[in-house]
């Protein structure tokens, strides 16, 4: 484990270096862009200084000195009809620069996305687009140290068998039991739990490794993964798949012919069928919003108490000296909070879903 | 608002990388792992069971002990009452047999007290008879010497005889 993790840092300060050397030549834009900060300074924009931080980006910024933007680039992977397939690192489209007529949108409906452009710069149209982006490669680092971590624990199971758990498995193992035994045995019950315990641990353990990681502000964390609706979305649309695919005929049986329900709620107009159909859908967009809203939240609020620091240092350098020390007392607090909403929201999201796995497998009863 | 516009790029790769973890962490983590556990529930509890059990078959055999050793400290008790009684009895009936011995003994030295002065009484008669008898030859002989001496005794004599 300790090997890969310093392969991996390994890697990243070669990438660094590669991207460093990308800026380094360009002499003329360094002094363009000491300018463009010192008036970006006066300008300070906290709403858009936290929606950078937030919202999903095609290289993975680590730092900027003296308006030199650090950043690992990372591979951008589009299709056109008209160029086909590009294939290139997201360092060559910094500073609004244009490679083989496509660059990142500043403004209109494609903003922050990369678009295809022709000679004159204009819009031609949005490619297919399948970068890794910034988020994609957290998720896939997140994804990697998800495997590692757990199949070197299900080895030591192997290697331990029937003895007390030891090391990393002790510390996780409590949670392993306690996702199997409260969430999925209580909430699915003691004949089909075994069925989905293996999909709620995974999720469980992809929402709590993502909202932790994106708690670290530095590579490899920093990445706002389960605070993107798009990852929300397909987290909740793999419960909603499983939930409609292993439901039981009871389960459709209550979505369309509700019992106890007087027949003429039913019949002419399918009132009760209709507002239960909607039910099936709500049940995992809810998912999806909250996970997202809740994550998107705190990240939102840390961002906001420190660009309180930069709005009164535009006003005056002493008062941002002044607040800092109340900005970061309130992050620290906030970050906390945001440790406890990490193991919450991980566990909301994994009872959830445990629960309407409960509802389409439960047996007819009278 | 592009914060809740979803990025169709990253749902392909969101759902192709969480599908491979997913199936990866099923088939090379969460199996072995839930079986582990469940084998280790399994082996805990038929452990306990077993404990359990040994615990009771524990009980049983102290239990047990504790009879046989009540039973065999009554049996000593006895075996040392009998003991005892035997002792008594043997003693008594030492005491009994050495009492009559000692009767015996004393009646035969009795006896043989009585034999032995018998033996001489009739003695000392035999030698009191032939003394006697020696005495009366010595006055015969004196006295025959006178007729009328010898007339008178033979009267006497035959008075004797007579009154016989």
């Amino acid at each position: 484990m300790h090997k890969v993790l310093f392969r991996l840092f390994f890697t990243s300060i070669l990438v660094i270096n590669l991207q460093n050397f990308s800026f380094g030549n360009e002499e003329h834009e360094k002094k363009d862009s000491i300018h463009n900060e010192e008036t970006a300074v006066e300008k300070f924009n906290p709403g858009n200084f936290i929606f950078d931080h937030i919202k999903d980006n095609y290289s993975w910024h680590l730092y900027t000195y003296k308006g030199n933007h650090v950043a690992i680039p990372l591979p951008v992977i589009l299709y056109t009809k008209t160029r086909g397939i590009g294939l290139f690192w997201s360092s060559k489209l910094a500073h609004g620069h244009t490679y083989k007529g496509f660059k990142i949108a500043h403004e209109g409906d494609y903003k922050d996305k990369i678009i295809e452009v022709n000679e004159q710069g204009e819009f031609l149209s949005r490619p297919l687009d399948i970068s890794i982006t910034k988020n994609v490669a957290a998720i896939m680092i997140s994804g990697a140290l998800l495997i590692l971590i757990f199949v070197s624990i299900a080895n030591s199971y192997k290697r331990r068998e029937d003895q007390a758990p030891k090391g990393i498995q002790s510390l996780l193992e409590p949670l392993i039991l306690f996702i199997r035994d409260d969430v999925a045995r209580n909430s699915i019950g003691e004949k089909h739990y075994e069925r989905y315990t293996p999909f709620l641990l995974t999720i469980f353990f992809f929402i709590l490794i993502n909202n932790l990681m994106g708690l670290i502000p530095i590579f490899p964390g920093g990445a706002n993964v389960t605070g993107n609706i798009t990852v929300t979305l397909a987290l909740a649309l793999f419960t909603f798949i499983i939930t409609t695919f292993t439901g039981n005929k009871n389960y459709w049986k209550h979505i369309f012919n509700p019992p106890g329900v007087p027949w003429w709620l039913k019949l002419p107009v399918p009132l009760i069928p209709f507002i239960e159909l909607i039910g099936v859908i709500i049940k995992p967009f809810v998912l999806m919003i909250r996970l997202f809203a809740n994550i998107s939240a705190g990240h939102i609020i840390v961002l906001g108490f420190f660009s309180l620091i930069f709005i009164f240092g535009n006003m005056k350098p002493v008062m941002g000296f002044a607040v800092s020390p109340i900005s970061i007392a309130f992050t620290i607090f906030m970050s906390f909070l945001e440790l406890l909403v990490a193991f919450i929201q991980a566990y909301v999201f994994t009872m959830l879903s445990a629960i309407y796995f409960g509802m389409a497998t439960e047996e007819h009863h009278e | 608002m592009e914060l809740i516009k979803p990025d169709l790029g990253l749902l392909f790769w969101m759902i192709l990388s969480f599908g491979t973890v997913l199936f990866v962490l099923i088939k090379f983590a969460w199996r072995p792992i839930l079986a582990a556990l469940k084998n280790r529930e399994r082996s805990i509890s038929k452990s306990l069971l077993a404990a359990q059990r040994a615990r009771e078959e524990m009980a049983k055999i102290e239990f047990g002990n504790e009879k046989i050793t009540q039973l065999a400290k009554i049996e000593r008790e006895n075996l040392l009452k009998e003991a005892k009684e035997l002792k008594n009895k043997i003693i008594e009936e030492a005491r009994e047999s050495a009492k009559l011995d000692a009767k015996k003994i004393i009646e035969e030295a009795r006896q043989s007290v009585q034999h032995e002065k018998n033996q001489a009484i009739n003695e000392i008669k035999n030698q009191i008879a032939t003394l006697s008898v020696d005495i009366a030859e010595k006055i015969l002989k004196q006295r025959l010497g006178d007729e009328s001496l010898q007339k008178e005794l033979i009267n006497d004599l035959i008075k004797d005889i007579d009154l016989n």
